[in-house]
């Protein structure tokens, strides 16, 4: 099978996975039990103001119907050229669109996740790397160590102490937002800040962004990187152990092209696989992140929204996070494919 | 390691447990000291911002997080190891469905189905649990299924089907012992995941009612003060919830390379 | 003076039940251009022996006792970076199964690329790639190839590019660790033809090791029974034809099947190889040995000389032959 054919496939695949993604979405918020509109107003509100959020937000209607009208406004092509996101309903709160909201709550996220993915998989290839080739030492019982108990940190209690000890004790570094308030962000092209300010070659900004990414993207890739670690390790040891791997040394090769030529390039495609799994907690990470550092993302819209019990945002804020899942898990098989010389043709 | 996880989880469970006895204060009540307090002879762990005792809070603080991953796990083991015993052995449409639908859940941010379950249900350990095992059923199911499936093909499994035992004889006395091992160990993994689960959601407020004692609840509010550098009431709490986790992970990685001689060279 | 000097060899597995001594005491030398057969059953030790020449016994094996001395240079005593500059250019391995020890993502090419410019830094990316196109040449394969993956090609070929891979920078030593066990019975006697041709132009010296007696036999000038870790008889092959001493030898002997002996029987050695976490007290081989004696049972027979270039380590020998007795402490 050609690498097109594949991807093409590939793609395909894809749209089964997302329409079960979609309804069971629709069946959490829509089918359990829980009225939104009751919950929303705490039981403060009259039959009648109820009854008119209902109609506005066209939760009046049958089941099915609404389900047909969630799904379609997700693939109305109009209303997507229109505004530039698809059609995620209004918010309960502000009446506002949904999509919009998330729309520029994203950019926050992607730049959050970016970066801790890049810190996770330095972090944790090398230790995994250095773990395995020095097996059962000192060294190796360690930095295992490190990664078991970096699994069992939660998330946001690591970002508290280094918003105590940077941000409080010492003051190096912002705990919080996404740039110093007194700094206006770049004008956005992307929505990185970092990228858009290099793009405009605005050094001041990029620094001033980089610091505040600083902790939450060090604070989401540390607790990751116990993952990497161990994927890490168990991968080079399996493949430290092969034939290729010992029939190169045997010909007096380069310990790190040993190492890294031969044992990482190959154990590195199984990683990938476990890198693309692992996002779904990436992204479970960042919303505690984002919560603990203010950092106004996707995660942090979230969390909002389920203060002000805005359930129409939570449902499209948990679509779009199912979307980008999905399309990363699509990103890193099409991505396998082409690493791989024994499908690539 | 299963050694060394098994003292921490059961020296948790037991202070949880004897907390009543042991803890100088009411852990609830307001006052019994000045406000945030740093640690001193007669608090030694401190106090919070409302004059709370923090050492009794620790004390009482794992309960929570112990009734909501035992539940969450029980339900979990109940409603994946069976479905996933089924699936397999039956086969076809069935299973292919299950199976389905269960990646689907895997594949999502285990956190977010967690919070959209939980922000419909509402506060309480019983919702918390049930939101939490929605996360990890598939684990369940995905390890079982692909137990069973090499176990079905085995040549005893063929013999006692050849003899004409019946469907749940097969699946109950022959398949089921082997798939223990591997339950076992997603099982403890499982109450690590929930614990941090649980201490998430208590986070981001969806957790329980303020005044009572917990742990992740302590170290939520301790980050409301965080300015103050009162670093006591963040500390403890983590540090609990870390051992808490710790204990079950290493039990649960103890455990996998036990039976997983495979890497043992 | 030999290319090879191998001298009271042993080598121990540490593991958590016990340590396994998986080569004890094995001495031999070898000549520049000379080929030796290793000769026994899996567990042997033979491919240990093997791996120990260049310095790769796996994990967690270590050299214990014993020099090995390539050259003249005692290895044992080396570091590792100076071990890497043997490896592959005076001493060269080939592994079992070629299957799996090509790296699935690089060319053919590129290993051999690699291969040279690691050994000799100042030869240019062109050049490398000409002496890797008149090596894959010689080896059978069309040049065109060079740019295929490992996967692309079938055992037999790969077992080729192997060879290729050993020979390219004309080492004087190559050890062939069973070539052919993985290989379809027609590839393996082309491969193992291949092999003794290039051997002979390059003139350089073959460790072949084998579990099947015939094929050592039929290419070795000298020959190493081995059981349990121990050396049993050191023979040139002529004389192992005409007159094998050890009873393991000849029971090893008697299992070949002979086209031109319309009416032997085949027989096989009875037991099994020991334990090595619990091997025999005394000798080796005395509970699958016919003529085992009491003393067989208790004392280590030594390794004794019956002839001109044979030694036997077996008590059946001992009154007649020369005593060649280490003074050792067991």
């Amino acid at each position: 099978m050609g690498l097109r054919s594949y991807i093409i496939t590939r793609i395909l695949l894809t749209i089964p996975t997302l329409l079960l993604l979609l309804s069971m979405v629709f069946l959490i918020m829509r089918v359990l039990p829980g009225d939104p509109v009751a919950l929303h107003f705490e039981k403060k509100a009259t039959p009648e103001q109820m009854e008119s959020m209902r109609r506005a937000l066209g939760l009046d209607t049958p089941l099915w119907t609404q389900y047909i009208e969630y799904l379609g406004g997700l693939v109305d092509i109009g209303y997507i050229l229109e505004h530039g996101y698809p059609n995620l309903g209004k918010s309960m709160q502000t009446f506002e669109e949904v999509g919009g909201q998330i729309f520029s709550a994203f950019p926050a996220t992607l730049e959050l996740a970016f970066y801790s993915m890049i810190i996770a998989s330095v972090i944790g290839i090398l230790l995994g790397v250095i773990s395995s080739k020095s097996y059962n030492s000192i060294l190796d019982h360690l930095i295992r160590g490190v990664g078991t108990v970096t699994y069992a940190v939660p998330i946001f209690f690591l970002g508290i102490v280094f918003q105590l000890i940077f941000g409080v004790y010492l003051r190096w570094l912002p705990t919080g937002l996404r740039i110093n308030p007194a700094v206006d962000p770049p004008a956005t092209i992307t929505g990185l800040y970092t990228i858009d300010s290099l793009l405009q070659g605005n050094l001041f900004k990029f620094f001033e962004s980089l610091k505040a990414l600083l902790l939450p993207s060090l604070t989401l890739g540390i607790i990751l990187s116990g993952i990497f670690i161990r994927m890490t390790r168990t991968n080079m040891l399996e493949t430290l152990r092969l034939d290729f791997v010992t029939a190169a040394k045997a010909r007096g090769l380069k310990e790190s092209t040993v190492t890294y030529g031969y044992a990482l390039r190959n154990a590195f495609l199984p990683i990938l696989t476990m890198m693309g799994l692992q996002f779904a907690i990436l992204l479970g990470g960042a919303i505690l992140t984002e919560t603990t550092f203010s950092w106004p993302g996707l995660g942090r819209y979230i969390v909002d929204r389920i203060n002000f019990r805005d359930y129409t945002a939570i449902q499209g804020a948990v679509v779009v996070f199912g979307l980008f899942v999905t399309l990363v898990s699509l990103v890193v098989d099409i991505l396998y494919a082409y690493l791989d010389p024994r499908i690539r043709l | 390691m299963v050694i060394l996880g098994t003292i921490i989880v059961s020296a948790l469970v037991i202070m949880t447990a004897i907390a009543p006895w042991i803890a100088p204060h009411d852990p609830a009540k307001t006052r019994v000291g000045p406000i945030r307090e740093p640690p001193s002879p007669q608090f030694p762990m401190g106090t919070t911002h409302l004059g709370q005792d923090m050492l009794s809070r620790i004390l009482y603080g794992g309960s929570i997080m112990l009734q909501v991953s035992a539940l969450s796990v029980l339900v979990c083991f109940l409603i994946g190891v069976p479905l996933g015993l089924f699936s397999s052995y039956v086969g076809g449409v069935f299973d292919r469905a299950c199976s389905l639908v269960i990646d689907a859940v895997y594949a999502f941010p285990g956190l977010v189905i967690a919070i959209a379950i939980s922000a419909m249900l509402g506060r309480g350990v019983v919702n918390m649990a049930l939101s939490i095992a929605v996360v990890y059923i598939p684990s369940y199911f995905r390890v079982v299924r692909s137990q069973v499936l090499s176990i079905k093909e085995l040549t005893y499994v063929e013999a006692a089907r050849g003899i004409g035992a019946k469907w749940y004889t097969i699946l109950f006395r022959y398949v089921f012992p082997n798939v223990i091992p591997s339950i076992v160990v997603v099982t403890t993994i499982n109450f690590a995941d929930a614990v941090l689960t649980a201490a998430g959601l208590t986070f981001i407020g969806l957790g329980v009612e303020i005044h009572i004692p917990d742990w992740g609840r302590d170290l939520t509010s301790g980050w409301a003060y965080l300015s103050s550098g009162a670093w006591w009431i963040i500390t403890f709490p983590g540090v609990m919830i870390i051992l808490l986790a710790l204990g079950f992970t290493l039990i649960g990685e103890g455990l996998s390379e036990l039976l997983n001689p495979k890497l043992q060279r | 003076m030999p290319l090879l000097e191998i001298g009271s060899l042993t080598v121990d597995y540490p593991t958590s039940r016990g340590t396994i001594r998986a080569v004890e005491d094995v001495s031999f030398s070898l000549k520049k251009g000379e080929t030796l057969g290793l000769a026994g059953e899996s567990g042997s030790g033979k491919s240990t022996l093997g791996l120990s020449i260049i310095r790769l016994v796996p994990y967690p094996g270590v050299i214990v006792k014993g020099h090995i001395r390539i050259d003249e240079t005692d290895i044992v005593k080396l570091r590792e970076h100076e071990m890497r500059s043997i490896r592959g250019r005076k001493a060269a391995y080939i592994f079992q199964d070629p299957m799996t020890s090509l790296n699935p993502v690089k060319r053919i090419g590129a290993h051999f690329i690699e291969l040279i410019r690691t050994h000799e830094p100042n030869t240019g990316k062109e050049e490398a790639f000409e002496r890797t196109k008149t090596v894959v040449e010689n080896l059978g394969i069309l040049s065109e190839r060079i740019n295929d993956y490992p996967h692309q090609f079938s055992g037999g070929m790969r077992q080729r590019i192997m060879i290729g891979l050993a020979i390219a920078l004309n080492p004087d030593l190559v050890i062939a660790d069973e070539p052919t066990t993985a290989l379809d019975v027609i590839v393996q006697a082309k491969i193992l033809d291949l092999l003794e041709s290039l051997r002979k132009v390059y003139g350089m010296a073959l460790i072949l090791i084998s579990h099947d007696l015939s094929i050592i036999l039929e290419r070795c000038d000298k020959i190493i029974i081995m059981y349990a870790g121990h050396m049993l008889e050191y023979v040139t092959s002529i004389e192992m034809h005409r007159n094998p001493k050890h009873p393991y030898t000849q029971g090893l002997l008697q299992s070949i099947p002979n086209i031109e002996l319309s009416d032997q029987k085949l027989v096989a050695i009875p037991g099994s190889p020991p334990d090595m976490l619990n091997p025999p007290k005394g000798c080796r081989f005395w509970p699958r040995c016919s003529y085992a004696k009491k003393i067989c049972r208790v004392k280590e027979p030594p390794l004794i000389k019956v002839g001109r270039n044979h030694f036997v380590r077996c008590f059946l020998y001992g009154k007649k032959g020369v005593h060649v007795e280490r003074n050792r402490k067991s």
